[in-house]
């Protein structure tokens, strides 16, 4: 009886876990996979990889998408693309800023300075909607993080631009892609092979431009990320080495009684 | 509680004594006499003590930089996560520390119901134990409103809709708990407020709840009573506090490993898109911890009974000392009992996994069956199961359990007067 029992609800645990893996695995497609400099116990952000990506950014992506919690001085900080911060002066200068209002009350435009955060192209959502056929482009900076498939899911996704397959029509200003939920997106293919120039000589193909600005979104994202990785690798050795002494101490005490701990 | 009698060595510790017995109390914590043979599956109760301060601690400091506004709230949890120095560091502890509050009080709550720790004469503990577990549960709900992203919004949309099932008077009681006519700014103000509260309020409850433990003292894995002190127990300090302190260290390690290396696993990377009252999410999912009790919410087709059924599901916790009507506490003695202990154990997981999932075909008819066979459990198996079953022999205490012969806890006691 016992073991009837045991072995049927044993039966049914392995049913039921068989079952959903494969209801998720018959919705989910495999998204493409590269090798990022920020996984793992060590990871840290490629830094040549962060500077081409803020390229792409800066040349593609910025003209529709806001990054609007991404300021230009961290651009020079530690643990980010490490600008120098005379470039970062520079690029934040070749934005205009509106600031005000003056001592005349007016609105006036100036250069941009490391303090401000990154311009956004349009004023607000419904002018982004406006000039995107109602669809918002969506703001950038934690983009990475609100997207179940994380950086995996925005490199396939930039690569996923595909004819639609027959028998699929789709409506003006719809493109498909295959990493897309449902398939139908509203941003047109932004990348194409040597669409921007990389100064450092790397080739910018459509691959390696995905790859560059995939990891600058996850350095947005997550702008720490160095510093949580250095840290953590140390408390965890920390707390190793101290659990150890404590389990050593936790014997010698308890050997004063003859109990087993 | 002062079953011993302390006196300070230095006058004034005496004269202070005297007037508030601090060291009185003191002296009864380090005293304490705790069974000796206590496992690991008891260090929860330091572990969630520890999980509680880290809570207040953090959520003290979030409060210091964070905006209780629906225009300004996400932008300042960017900000903690960007500008403030360590905010990121304090911000995935509190996020994750919710998590692990969970695992550890759902650990704790499991070891009591296989040692029997519920049981005369500790039920009021048990119960107080289900009013923290309660309000917990609206803590961590609140708190994960107060991101303001897009699993905020909708999640605090659907829970706070399921008063209006209360007849006549729900759709009031909805727009009175909201603010308003829709989840917006002053439903976000007052959850700020309650999510502020509450953790005080536990603290409380946990005061009591320990308070309530030391009258009869721990139960322990054999779940006989024993005399205290005896050769069965040790001294609190240093036996139980090193011992503690090691499982601790250990729950610690994988509490940092979650905030170092995977600090997002845990939640839904929906709610780093800020809260849209036009776009609804594609499924609505509540945090892990609270997924079984959604799973049994969505299983009833009617609103009204489904509410009922969930609130039910918690609260029959609160008269389990009274629907177990066997003697014995602990599993180990109770060969059937076990084997449903552990039916059961599978059965709260299943309901977390079908909660995770969408509520239909053959999801929701597992949910439906996991649900009927919760209620079994705790209506039907539980009491039936102390007149039928024939349970192991007990020893007679912790240091002799070899000695033990009789199969009831009665004639184990007679036996324990006559031996002395």
């Amino acid at each position: 009886m016992k073991n009837l029992l045991k072995t049927k609800t044993l039966s049914l645990i392995i049913l039921l876990i068989g079952v959903s893996f494969n209801s998720i695995s018959a919705e989910k497609v495999e998204y493409l996979k590269t090798d990022w400099s920020f996984k793992g116990l060590f990871g840290k952000f490629d830094r040549g990889a962060l500077q081409r990506g803020y390229q792409v950014y800066t040349e593609v992506c910025s003209s529709c998408h806001s990054m609007k919690y991404v300021s230009y001085r961290n651009l020079a900080e530690k643990g980010g693309p490490e600008f120098t911060e005379a470039q970062a002066k520079a690029i934040a200068a070749s934005f205009e800023v509106i600031d005000g209002p003056n001592e005349d009350g007016e609105m006036f435009t100036r250069p941009g300075k490391l303090s401000d955060k990154f311009v956004m192209p349009y004023e607000n959502v419904k002018a982004a909607q406006a000039a995107n056929g109602g669809a918002y482009p969506p703001d950038m900076s934690v983009l990475v993080k609100a997207r179940g498939g994380g950086a995996n899911y925005i490199y396939s996704l930039l690569q996923g631009y595909e004819d639609p397959p027959i028998g699929v029509t789709l409506d003006e200003g719809v493109h498909y892609n295959k990493y897309m939920y449902g398939n139908k997106i509203k941003m047109s293919n932004p990348l194409s092979d040597g669409l921007v120039e990389y100064n450092d000589g790397t080739k910018a193909t459509i691959e390696q431009m995905s790859k560059d600005v995939t990891t600058f979104l996850m350095w947005t994202a997550e702008p720490h990320l160095e510093a949580r990785h250095q840290m953590g690798f140390k408390a965890i050795v920390y707390l190793i080495i101290l659990t150890v002494l404590v389990y050593f101490s936790m014997k010698r005490i308890w050997s004063r009684i003859e109990t087993e701990v | 509680m002062s079953d011993h009698e302390y006196t300070p060595k230095s006058k004034f510790g005496k004269w202070f004594n005297d007037r508030l017995p601090l060291l009185s109390l003191a002296s009864h914590l380090t005293d304490y006499p705790t069974p000796k043979n206590l496992n690991y599956w008891w260090t929860f109760g330091g572990i969630l003590t520890f999980c509680l301060i880290t809570q207040i601690v953090t959520g003290l400091t979030l409060a210091m930089h964070y905006i209780a506004h629906a225009d300004m709230a996400f932008e300042s949890v960017e900000h903690i996560m960007r500008d403030v120095n360590y905010g990121w560091l304090i911000r995935y502890i509190h996020a994750n520390g919710a998590s692990m509050f969970f695992l550890a009080v759902y650990i704790h709550i499991f070891r009591s119901l296989f040692y029997g720790s519920y049981k005369s004469p500790r039920e009021i503990i048990w119960i107080l134990g289900i009013i923290i577990y309660l309000l917990m549960m609206a803590a961590a709900f609140m708190g994960y409103v107060l991101p303001w992203g897009q699993m905020s919004f909708w999640g605090a949309t659907v829970i706070t809709n399921l008063f209006s099932a209360i007849p006549l008077v729900g759709e009031g009681i909805v727009t009175w708990l909201w603010g308003g006519y829709s989840v917006d700014n002053p439903t976000l103000t007052r959850f700020f407020t309650l999510h502020y509260l509450i953790p005080f309020l536990i603290l409380g409850l946990v005061v009591l709840h320990i308070w309530a433990l030391h009258v009869p003292g721990n139960n322990n894995p054999v779940g006989i009573d024993i005399k205290k002190p005896s050769k069965d127990t040790v001294p609190f300090h240093p036996y139980i506090v090193i011992k503690d302190g090691f499982a601790l260290l250990m729950f610690m390690i994988v509490f940092a490993f979650f905030v170092f290396y995977t600090p997002n696993i845990l939640g839904h990377a929906d709610n780093y898109i800020e809260a849209n009252p036009l776009v609804t999410p594609a499924h609505i999912v509540p945090e892990w911890y609270l997924l079984p009790f959604y799973a049994i919410l969505r299983s009833v087709p009617d609103k009204l009974l489904g509410v009922v059924a969930m609130l039910s599901a918690i609260l029959i916790l609160a008269a389990l000392p009274w629907l177990d009507t066997s003697k014995i506490r602990s599993a180990v003695f109770r060969p059937l009992y076990k084997q449903f202990y552990w039916i059961l154990v599978a059965d709260v997981l299943i309901l977390g996994y079908v909660g995770a999932m969408p509520a239909e075909g053959l999801y929701l008819l597992i949910a439906r069956v996991a649900t009927a066979y919760y209620f079994l459990h705790f209506l039907v198996i539980l009491p039936v199961l102390g007149f039928k079953e024939k349970t192991l022999p007990i020893p007679l205490s912790i240091t002799e359990p070899v000695l033990g012969g009789s199969s009831n806890l009665a004639t184990a006691k007679n036996k324990e007067g006559l031996n002395n």
